[in-house]
């Protein structure tokens, strides 16, 4: 079924139907006493639970602060996963030979979930700063790796003819031709690599023990407060979709750019 | 300045005993500051004869050898001009006629000499800092053209360089590097399946047969060239419209039809 494009104000519109749809039915089901209000809470409580939570602490610190704690861990989680993978893939795009080194291996452990790694995350880098950030790490390094290297592994092959025919070395040819022609792919990789770095942060904060919106979860879940869960899964949401929409305005930035440029 | 010889060269794609075979003992010697252009039926593999020589391909038996170096690997004094460019999308004109000459570690202001001067021959001052795409073709090509003249190189390849430009754009480049040709003399394999092309820019003419290709005949154009005086001309139509142009020009016509005919199309 073909239909016309909707301007962006019936877009948002239709997206706040779905929304209001969304509340009504979790209304419904709670006001009617059908779902007893310990296995889920009212929105008008979590509502309420979250406006107190955004000045009030639980757990040792308010939401804002749960969040802030969460986003510079997970800030450094993707950074090093792109600094670590970008890299990595250009280079195996290039050296046939570390390609087949590297491949078997990191074929094998991308299919190991982030959560999986809590157990040595915390033995190795202990619970503070360095665990988490190796499980968000672990999340978001393989699109960063995988699109950085298919990004080098199929630019146009005249191009790469056309450097080598230059005199063109390993380093420049990297630097110059592989990266820039990568850009594209690479761009969608770390949009891809944000998002799960940021999915993998609940389990990464399941070991934390000081702050975070994880471990704002875990400490309500122990004592029962599910409009407080629930209150970090709204905030986890919320800031992973800001996230996202921010990300892709800056790939659609750097698309126009290119279009002029490239 | 160097020279280029093809020495009982063998091409298979595929196993050496079951692939196509595509080049059948191909010998040929181009002399330096000769121009010499290859033309035969589509696939016949004279795209590949260059690509050899490039260095991106490796003969299956024979030798090519430039100025009686072996040929392994490609490499700057090689330069190529492809026929859809192969310009860097993401640099400027400037810096796709500077990469090589960066390759080379030449000092800045060397470097910025040669590049003035190669935008000055090809007529590309203005359009140093535009991206290729902002170009059109025929511009695009002279930037490709400018950045391996630039390196000042032993031979010079041009695989079908201009097959992808309008007629007109064409005819306009085609009287180019016949005045740059007439400036500064190279050594050129010119790969071509346009005859008047052919006849119009090089000194021999080698046809090709169809696959596997062979080199059919080689036609000395330059001879036919002084002594009619093709040179006093500056348009191409002129030069076409004599009778040893025409002459030239219909030889070719019927030895490449021959192979069409035993193609069976």
């Amino acid at each position: 079924m073909t239909q016309a494009p909707l301007s962006l104000s019936q877009r948002l519109g239709w997206g706040l139907l779905g929304v209001t749809l969304l509340l009504g039915l979790w209304t419904l089901l709670t006001a009617t006493g059908f779902v007893p209000r310990q296995f889920l809470p009212s929105p008008l409580e979590v509502a309420t639970r979250f406006t107190t939570l955004l000045t009030s602490p639980f757990a040792g610190a308010t939401l804002p602060v749960h969040l802030a704690s969460s986003f510079q861990r997970y800030a450094y989680g993707v950074i090093l996963a792109a600094a670590v993978g970008i890299p990595l893939g250009l280079l195996m795009g290039w050296f046939r030979l570390l390609d087949d080194i590297v491949t078997p291996i990191f074929d094998a452990l991308r299919f190991i979930a982030p959560i999986a790694w809590v157990p040595f995350a915390a033995l190795w880098f202990g619970t503070g700063m360095g665990g988490p950030v190796m499980i968000i790490f672990a999340g978001a390094f393989p699109p960063c790796l995988i699109n950085a290297y298919r990004g080098a592994r199929f630019v146009e092959p005249r191009l790469i003819e056309a450097a080598r025919m230059l005199g063109t070395g390993h380093i420049r040819m990297i630097l110059e031709i592989l990266l820039p022609a990568a850009v594209p792919s690479i761009i969608a990789g770390l949009r891809v690599s944000a998002g799960l770095g940021w999915q993998s942060l609940v389990g990464a904060e399941l070991i934390v023990a000081a702050a975070g919106v994880g471990f704002m979860m875990v400490q309500a879940q122990g004592s029962v407060q599910t409009a407080t869960v629930m209150s970090g899964m709204i905030a986890i949401g919320v800031v992973g979709m800001a996230i996202d929409v921010a990300l892709r305005q800056g790939e659609s930035w750097l698309r126009r750019r290119r279009g002029l440029e490239s | 300045m160097g020279s280029i010889r093809f020495q009982g060269v063998n091409k298979v794609f595929g196993p050496a005993s079951s692939g196509v075979k595509v080049l059948d003992d191909i010998n040929l010697d181009i002399a330096e500051r000769e121009f010499v252009a290859i033309v035969g039926p589509s696939g016949c593999g004279k795209t590949t004869c260059l690509r050899m020589v490039a260095g991106f391909e490796a003969p299956t038996s024979g030798i090519v050898s430039v100025s009686g170096r072996t040929v392994t690997e490609p490499g700057p004094d090689r330069a190529v001009v492809f026929q859809q460019f192969a310009l860097f999308p993401w640099k400027t004109v400037r810096a796709n006629i500077d990469l090589g000459l960066r390759n080379k570690n030449l000092p800045k202001d060397q470097r910025d000499d040669l590049i003035a001067n190669a935008l000055k021959l090809m007529n590309l001052e203005s359009h140093a800092e535009a991206f290729p795409h902002q170009l059109s073709g025929g511009m695009q090509q002279r930037v490709a053209i400018a950045r391996a003249y630039v390196l000042d190189p032993e031979v010079l390849l041009m695989d079908e360089p201009f097959g992808a430009l309008d007629a007109q754009t064409r005819v306009v480049m085609q009287e180019e590097l016949v005045r740059l040709a007439r400036v500064n003399p190279r050594t050129v394999l010119f790969i071509t399946h346009a005859v008047e092309e052919a006849v119009y820019l090089a000194d021999r003419v080698a046809i090709m047969t169809r696959r596997p290709g062979r080199i059919k005949e080689i036609l000395d154009v330059r001879t036919v060239r002084q002594s009619e005086n093709w040179d006093r001309f500056n348009k191409i139509e002129d030069v076409m419209d004599l009778e040893s142009f025409v002459h030239l020009r219909t030889h070719i016509w019927r030895s490449l039809r021959e192979e069409k005919g035993a193609q069976g199309v």
